[in-house]
């Protein structure tokens, strides 16, 4: 079930910011700022790209995908839920004792999560297994992979550049969301990892640089992903930390706060506003 | 039999190519020791099921766990200590946590990889992989019973740390012989005292038990393959049927098969034990024969120990 329409997809990426806030909210601790700078590039995915099917979510055949911002996770619940792969009154259990919904991405427990996430740097090279698994069976299906920009600061994800280089890994998309902060402060200020397309380029990747927020634009590179051969292609996402609530926009203090009420609803009149005005 | 030696690591390379003819879904990766971990003969018969990920252990291990969850059997390798060290927190959070069927099978552990000295001779690793849930730890002693083990491990569900030794040490058991996961092999009915062993501690435990036989002193010794889940029947009940209780590992005293015998031990049938190994302290630089004389290590140490007041 593609959506094409691209105010449909707008809707349902406000929808997803809708349950990042619900779920920080209720779970009264998460991470707001990034969760919110990637709910356009997991609605596009979820909603427009990815084959998967609620309904069967071990399916063998079906495209992966690693949040390996593992942190994030509410923005990951939220799509899912939306998707209906559990129900959307699960979000207000986020980070609670008897939840499913863990601080952190737990494929054990969380239908439709492909993969346990949460120590930083891991994810692409649980996402080249996967992209080689469906090379080896020739099985066809395609593996995301979503990373943040502080989070390519650790070693290990340049290691699996080279990985996903070596094995031609062009059934493979990563996508950086660039929102451009991190716990202590801008990626500059803290250990930059600029210029970042330069870098994927020279490690081999088709690099395709849009604005995150653009759902036109989010569309076209990945479907440039699909047709790039011999090669994994990156998606650099330039976002906004905390991305459709004005007061989490672009403040580093968001990163990992929770609302308490009154910010809550605001948060939510924002939000639900926006989706009025569509 | 005894005189002829292999290394547990080339067991392992050579049982890795059988189970490639058998299970299509094995599939193997290295982070640039095929030659020295064995895969080299998977990778020869296999090439399109091996992944030399090079000098990167901390991608090696991740990269496993995204094969995993696409059910095939990756068996890792590299060196002990770049294994369970370098790459802790990935086998921890992507393997451990997850519960993903990946076998690492780490060789070159403890100080009888000799001459490279302390930086790779790896003495923390029973240690470091006892404590990860779901894990099952083991350390098998010989040709026959690591053939055995690879051929288990890739039977059975969930995430497995396989220790194995660059040292060439004899064959124990015949062909065939029969071993259980969880299961410890006990050589010997004597009472005169235990020795607790694994890896290639168990052979000097075995040339121990003939020693003093020679003496007229009687000893059992306990191969410990699996050190988690660790066998508390065998150790309760040589604790209540032999006088002395021994153990002994390549391995940092603390952490290892040591610990896990006393924590059985502590619980459940207090008794005193004596823990043989490497005295919480880095190795050094020598071959294998001098560094386990000089961390006391031979069978001629276990014997001084058996008949120590």
């Amino acid at each position: 079930m593609k959506i094409k329409d691209v105010e449909e997809l707008k809707s349902i990426a406000t929808e997803i910011r809708i349950g990042v806030i619900e779920a920080v909210y209720h779970g009264k601790s998460g991470h707001p700022g990034g969760s919110l700078s990637c709910a356009d590039i997991l609605a596009v995915l979820y909603f427009n790209q990815m084959h998967v099917d609620p309904k069967k979510p071990d399916d063998k055949a079906r495209d992966r995908f690693v949040l390996s911002k593992g942190h994030c996770s509410p923005a990951l619940y939220s799509t899912l839920a939306l998707k209906g792969y559990f129900g959307r009154e699960e979000l207000t259990t986020f980070r609670q004792i008897d939840s499913m919904l863990q601080g952190h991405p737990d494929r054990k427990h969380i239908p439709g999560v492909d993969m346990t996430t949460g120590s930083l740097g891991q994810g692409l090279s649980v996402a080249n297994g996967m992209a080689i698994a469906s090379k080896m069976d020739k099985a066809g299906y395609r593996t995301y992979c979503l990373v943040g920009d502080g989070e390519i600061e650790e070693g290990q994800f340049w290691e699996a550049c080279m990985t996903a280089n070596k094995y031609k890994l062009d059934n493979l998309c990563l996508i950086v969301d660039n929102n451009n902060l991190q716990i202590d402060g801008t990626i500059e200020e803290v250990m930059s990892p600029y210029p970042i397309g330069m870098k994927l380029e020279s490690f081999g990747f088709n690099v395709i640089e849009v604005d995150g927020h653009n759902l036109n634009s989010l569309i076209d590179a990945f479907e440039t992903a699909k047709l790039t051969k011999v090669k994994p292609t990156a998606i650099i996402a330039k976002t906004i930390k905390g991305k459709g609530v004005s007061f989490m926009e672009n403040e580093v203090g968001w990163h990992g706060k929770a609302p308490n009420e009154e910010q809550y609803k605001q948060a939510l009149a924002e939000l639900k506003k926006e989706e009025e005005v569509k | 039999m005894e005189e002829k030696k292999i290394a547990t690591r080339q067991s392992y390379g050579e049982a890795l190519v059988e189970l490639g003819k058998q299970n299509p879904n094995v599939v193997v990766l290295d982070a640039d020791l095929a030659g020295a971990t064995k895969t080299e003969l998977f990778a020869k018969q296999f090439p399109d099921r091996f992944l030399d990920i090079g000098i990167a252990e901390q991608d090696l291990m991740a990269t496993s766990a995204g094969l995993a969850t696409c059910g095939k059997i990756p068996f890792a390798s590299t060196f002990a200590v770049f294994a369970a060290g370098r790459a802790y927190d990935q086998i921890r959070n992507s393997i451990c946590y997850p519960e993903l069927n990946v076998k690492i099978v780490a060789t070159h552990a403890g100080i009888t990889v000799g001459e490279d000295g302390a930086t790779h001779q790896m003495l923390e690793d029973l240690s470091l992989m006892r404590t990860l849930p779901n894990m099952t730890v083991m350390c098998t002693s010989d040709d026959t019973e690591t053939k055995w083990a690879i051929q288990e491990i890739a039977n059975m569900q969930g995430p497995v740390y396989l220790r194995l030794a660059r040292m060439a040490t004899p064959i124990l058991y015949e062909k065939g012989e029969e071993f259980t996961i969880g299961k410890a092999k006990q050589i010997g009915t004597g009472k005169d005292g235990t020795v607790f062993a694994t890896g290639v501690m168990v052979a000097e435990a075995v040339k121990a038990q003939k020693l003093l036989k020679e003496e007229g002193i009687d000893i059992r010794v306990v191969d410990v393959h699996t050190i988690k889940p660790i066998d508390e029947e065998t150790i309760i009940t040589c604790a209540k049927e032999t006088k002395k209780l021994i153990s002994i590992e390549d391995h940092n005293i603390i952490g290892g098969l040591g610990s896990a015998i006393a924590e059985v031990l502590t619980e459940k049938y207090p008794t005193k034990l004596i823990r043989m190994g490497v005295p919480d302290t880095f190795g050094k630089s020598g071959t294998a024969e001098k560094l386990m004389q000089y961390f006391h290590l031979t069978a001629e140490d276990i014997v001084k120990k058996i008949k120590e007041k």
